[in-house]
């Protein structure tokens, strides 16, 4: 394999972490403020087809980014009500959102079932595209790509480093404390809710207008990406950069996936289709054994020095959610 | 700033907190608060700072009726609250949980807000370093961070709720010069406490409350008694010392080492009689929970032996800690000690165990009420625990309690108890220790500590001190010991043996 | 009290009457035509003899599944793998079933050992997702749903690879079992099986009884209500997760089962035809009830039976039986809320 065809491959694997970047982001800024948000599998089918369909019956590829930061914000809207104002769990209304959602988008979809329409063009930024290597891997992509780089770097710059990021912490660590220093954390938590949902919302159209473009209902393969987007959340620890991180990993292992196909004919496609999912499973494995009991008893065995290495490890892997997450907040 | 109190009413649900209570502090005053858990005081303070709205009665600031909505806006009026657990976010780093709250631009500057927090700290010759994070703090020096936070917010009235709780002697001085200094400089102090000694130590003037009213007042120099009737409304008698007879070994522990999170402790060995009441003290995470929970098979020891009764238990589980008579109860009841949802005779049929598949409901509901007139708690069998009062929770805990124990450990048995009933608790486990079982428990109260323990085990920075009889130990060389004074002696005495 | 479960039910009422208003919006937002798709699910569902004996069909894996979930719910466990443990249930049926049909041994005891080998493998799905959550500390939502789909690839596999049918494999499933290997059925053409009808009743019942009378239900209730204080009160904790998990697995793994020996006759690629997720709905729609949850289930596979025939009729996709079941669970979650919000109690 030539160079070129890797560069081409990898750019590509960019692009499709798009998509799971803006899910994984959105749910990010929604979990700091402590509310999950669990309806991403099916809030991503409902966007991608609402995106589609917005930029189907209006030609504009913009209103069809939009139709799906509208249908994400409404989705997380309903969800904030449900668990902040009326004080439901939030797993129980994200699951029945996660299945409603998928099913309203085969229903509504179902006239626009493989209908062609437009997709987003790639855009070369004149001179950096022509940068040998580089200008192929990060200077030839769509809009999308570019601004998920951006919202990277931006949303980890909002939660650690301004005032309202702080604050956003902090009515996910401690929403009591919060309250004290001026916070009206139920508001807030509304407000971050809906724009996490936003943002996670474009991850449909990514995929409806870019990524996997069209809308094939059922066999549009993308069910399932949403609980992966979920778990590159947990797997990110709540910070843009190491989310980032997660969603490379697993764009490049199913390209990998791709590639190597034709070359270990042994394995069925079915087992490297569905490769995503047990290696979600050992991602969360990997970050979370740390805290399990047994764990901690078999280190108990260990020799000094060898556990001191071990607890490390485990540690810098582990993750710690943000303390009042799923929990709703009252004021005594 | 002048703080006047107005007949503040406040009632909730059938309980009226605050029963008309009208109270003016000046400014450069230490007004103490004094009262029983109970009494009304929280919900007073909480009501000037602005957690609650009276429902009838006005607040006056500096002579000018004022209307507070929230604790935000009640910074911005200048009264500033500290709360005995400090309202501060654990994970951040202390710089971010002294920025959080501040108004002002979108980059918060800082390196200039950790001079301030330097400078500030300085002034009152705290030691913070703002890069630190603020969960390797001790409570005490949390407290100094959220001082400094709100005088860096302009507060001028500072509200302390029961401030030396789970602070060590060092630091509570520390604390109370803090607290003259800044009442020299023109602010108004307002220390809730039900502790009379540090009342009595520090307040230029005294309001008890009780049952939701104000009970009286009183300036130095102070009579004990007087306050105490307040307190109270009759004398109240603690029960005598009564020494215990040591019996049978219960637990031995043999060169055990343990890792904490944070902490680690190395070569402790003790032994533990039957009839015996161990009193754990120390400052909070000084290693004293980690000892006792490792007593209960709760946290693995990484090495030495645990034994109990003769029992080589080192590795097993609480549930087999269990089976050889020992039990565990927690600091948290609500959250770990009982199960919220569940009926008081579900909790009876939860720790008794089996006796065939199914549950006689008939005969569950009679054992509960026996229990329940037994223990006196305030309850039906049906009723579930959640509605039951902080004091009846744990006279609940106790009444699950096994009938042969032979170990009791314990986090904190008393804490926001009033009177009787830690009087109750302690007779029933003094009870317990009668019928042959021995007793660990952890308090941050000094009082409690030499008052009920035969012995005494210091923690600090994960060390432990020898086992020191509680009589003729006085509640200062107690204090010294956990804030770090004094451990010289022990090596000697080591070094000698 | 009489006041109170009179507003609780004007509250449901209102409920089921937004859901309903929502349902109907989104039919108009797709040029469909409400009233007659809604006269299409109910004719679908009870319009003869035939269809309303394919709505019993369907209750029947609906319930099973459900009496699992009560169980892991119980526990305070969202067992979201269930899914993948009707379809183990199923693929063990069928390797049992395929193992033996050319033995001689009599077909009613090859049936037996299909059922129980069926049960065998939904517990040990189950138990590999208990695992997860008990020793790796994976959140069972997680591990359940990766699960579910490595089951559903395993099932494909199967049944394009190894188990394919000889020239051409399909996605009708494998070769379709000797009626010798059949349960019996109410007449030789229909897919009811009276057996399977007990079974489900019975299951349901037994979780009711469990749940509500035994020393294992009430410390399930503790583990889930409060993992740490059923611990220290002396509840073996992670084995009771352990064996609620293995219980639902095993009413899940009962499921599939059936729905090879009775209804498919054979393994086909979406055998767990979704009635694990709709199990959840069912269980919070009936408010974690065993005694709701028989009339909630039936109700919902009448939704699902009836809707069958949308896209040749009224050439809509049949996806709405499922906006309706979403629309009604979230309209009476949202009810509950505004009813904890009235009468001033927290959520329990």
């Amino acid at each position: 394999m030539s160079l070129d065809v890797i560069l081409v491959g990898l750019a590509g694997v960019l692009t499709s972490a798009a998509p799971l970047l803006f899910g994984a982001i959105g749910e990010t800024i929604s979990e700091r403020a402590g509310v999950t948000n669990l309806s991403m599998n099916g809030k991503i089918l409902l966007c991608a087809m609402g995106g589609f369909a917005a930029t189907l019956a209006t030609g504009s590829i913009v209103l069809g980014f939009l139709a799906g930061a509208f249908i994400g914000g409404l989705v997380a809207l309903v969800l904030a009500f449900a668990s902040i104002t009326l004080r439901q769990s939030q797993v129980a209304v994200g699951f029945v959102l996660t299945l409603l959602c998928r099913d309203l988008s085969y229903f509504l979809g179902n006239p626009i079932m493989g209908a062609t329409g437009p997709r987003l063009s790639t855009l070369r930024i004149p001179l950096l595209a022509d940068i040998p290597g580089l200008g192929v891997l990060l200077f030839r992509q769509d809009i999308m790509t570019y601004l998920s780089f951006l919202l990277i770097v931006g949303v980890w710059i909002f939660i650690f480093r301004t005032r309202p990021g702080l604050l956003l912490r902090g009515i996910g660590e401690r929403p009591s404390a919060a309250y004290v220093r001026g916070a009206n954390v139920n508001r807030l938590r509304y407000l971050y809710t809906i724009v996490g949902g936003a943002i996670a919302g474009l991850a449909g159209p990514i995929y409806s207008l870019s990524v996997k473009a069209g809308w094939k209902g059922t066999i549009s393969g993308l069910d399932g990406m949403g609980w992966i987007v979920l778990a590159i959340t947990i797997f990110g620890g709540w910070n843009p950069f190491r989310a980032a991180f997660g969603a490379y990993l697993f764009s490049f292992l199913q390209w990998l996936g791709l590639v190597l196909q034709p070359a270990l004919p042994g394995i069925p496609s079915q087992v490297l289709q569905v490769a995503p999912f047990p290696l979600m499973i050992l991602t969360l494995l990997f970050v979370n054994i740390g805290n399990a009991e047994w764990v901690e008893r078999s280190l108990a065995r260990l020799p000094e020095r060898g556990r001191k290495r071990v607890v490390k490890i485990l540690r810098a892997l582990n993750v710690k959610p943000p303390s009042a997450l799923g929990t709703p907040f009252e004021k005594e | 700033m002048n703080v006047e109190l107005r007949s503040i009413r406040k009632t909730f649900g059938t309980i009226q907190a605050n029963a008309g209570i009208s109270l003016s502090v000046p400014s450069s005053c230490i007004q103490g608060i004094l009262g029983e858990n109970g009494a009304g005081k929280s919900t007073l303070m909480k009501i000037l700072s602005g957690f609650f709205h009276p429902d009838e009665g006005e607040i006056l600031l500096e002579g000018e009726r004022t209307i507070i909505t929230s604790p935000a806006d009640a910074i911005r009026l200048g009264i500033g609250m500290l709360h005995q657990d400090p309202l501060d976010f654990p994970p951040f780093r202390i710089i971010d949980d002294f920025i959080l709250g501040r108004k002002g631009g979108l980059f918060p500057d800082r390196r200039r807000a950790g001079k301030e927090l330097k400078a500030l700290a300085a002034q009152f010759g705290f030691d913070l370093d703002p890069d630190a994070w603020v969960d390797t703090l001790t409570v005490g020096e949390r407290q100094q961070l959220e001082i400094l936070r709100l005088l860096w917010l302009g507060a001028q009235v500072l509200i302390l709720d029961e401030p030396t709780t789970g602070i060590s002697q060092p630091q509570k001085e520390k604390l109370f010069a803090t607290l003259k200094s800044l009442a020299g400089q023109g602010m108004t102090i307002i220390f809730v406490s039900h502790k009379l000694e540090d009342v009595e130590f520090l307040c230029d003037r005294v309001a008890v409350l009780r049952q939701g009213q104000l009970a009286g007042t009183a300036a130095p120099p102070y009579q004990t008694s007087a306050l105490v009737r307040m307190m109270f409304g009759k004398d109240v008698a603690l029960g005598a010392r009564t020494a215990a007879q040591p019996g049978r070994s219960i637990l031995s522990l043999e060169a055990v080492g343990i890792d904490g999170a944070r902490l680690q402790i190395r070569d402790v060995s003790f032994r533990v009689c039957a009839g015996e009441v161990i009193g754990l003290a120390g400052m909070e995470g000084s290693g004293q929970s980690l000892l006792l929970s490792s007593c209960a098979g709760l946290t693995r020891t990484v090495a030495g032996h645990v034994g109990i009764t003769d029992c080589d238990m080192t590795g097993h589980s609480y549930h087999a800690f269990m089976r050889k008579g020992v039990a565990y109860l927690p600091a948290a009841r609500l959250e770990q000690g009982l199960v919220p949802g569940l009926s008081l005779a579900e909790h009876f049929v939860l720790s008794e165990g089996r006796g065939g598949p199914f549950i006689d409901r008939r005969a569950a509901a009679a054992a509960a009420r026996e229990r329940i007139d037994t223990y006196n708690i305030k309850g039906a069998p049906s009723h579930p625990v959640e509605a039951l009062s902080g004091g009846n929770q744990q006279r609940m805990l106790l009444a699950l309690l096994k009938k042969e124990l032979s170990l009791i450990l314990l986090e904190h048995p008393t804490r926001g108890l009033d009177i009787e009933s830690t009087l109750y608790i302690w007779g029933k486990l003094k009870e317990r220790c009668a019928q042959g079982a021995a007793i660990l428990f952890i308090s941050a109260d000094l009082d409690e500590v030499l008052q009920y323990s035969d012995r005494v085990l210091v923690f600090f920075a994960g060390r432990m001190s020898p086992a020191l009889p509680a009589e003729g130990l006085s509640v200062e060389r107690l204090g010294e010991l956990i804030g770090g004074k004094g451990w010289g002696a022990f090596a000697r005495e080591t070094a000698r043996a | 009290m009489r006041e109170g479960s009179l507003s609780r039910a004007a509250l449901r009422a209102a409920a089921i009457v937004l859901a309903l208003l929502l349902a109907t919006l989104v039919m108009l937002a797709a040029h469909a035509p409400p009233l007659a798709a809604y006269a299409n699910i109910v004719l679908g569902a009870v319009g003869s003899w035939d269809v309303a004996a394919n709505v019993l069909v369907a209750w029947v894996p609906l319930l099973l599944a459900t009496a699992g979930l009560l169980i892991t719910f119980t526990a305070g466990l969202w067992n979201i793998g269930i899914e993948g443990q009707i379809t183990l249930g199923a693929v063990f049926t069928t390797w049992m079933l395929r193992g033996l049909q050319a033995s001689s041994v009599p077909p009613a005891l090859i049936l037996a050992c299909a059922v129980v080998a069926g049960m065998v493998g939904g517990a040990l799905w189950a138990m590999l997702a208990g695992a997860l959550k008990t020793f790796g500390g994976v959140n069972e939502i997680f591990g359940g749903l990766g699960l579910n789909f490595v089951a559903s690839a395993l099932n494909l596999w199967l049944i394009f690879g190894p188990w394919k049918r000889p020239g051409v494999a399909s996605m009708s499933g494998t070769v379709p079992f000797p009626p010798a290997l059949w349960m019996v059925t109410v007449t030789p053409q229909s897919r009811l099986s009276i057996s399977a009808l007990v079974i489900a009743l019975l299951g349901i019942g037994l979780v009711y009884g469990m749940l509500r009378g035994t020393h294992f239900g009430l410390r399930l209730k503790a583990v889930g209500r409060n993992e740490k204080a059923a611990y220290l009160l002396g509840v073996p904790t992670w084995q009771h997760m352990m064996f609620s998990f293995a219980l639902c697995g095993i009413f899940a793994g009962l499921a599939g089962a059936i729905q090879v020996t009775s209804v498919y006759h054979r393994l086909i690629p979406s055998i767990s035809s979704g009635y694990g997720y709709l199990g959840l709905m069912v269980a919070m729609l009936a408010n974690f009830n065993a005694a709701l949850a028989a009339p909630v289930a039936l109700f919902f596979a009448a939704l699902n039976v009836g809707s069958i025939q949308l896209p040749i009729v009224l050439r809509q996709d049949s996806s709405l039986a499922g906006v309706l079941q979403g629309t009604l669970v979230l309209f009476v979650l949202l009810a509950q809320g505004v009813r904890q919000k009235l009468t001033g109690k927290g959520a329990t």
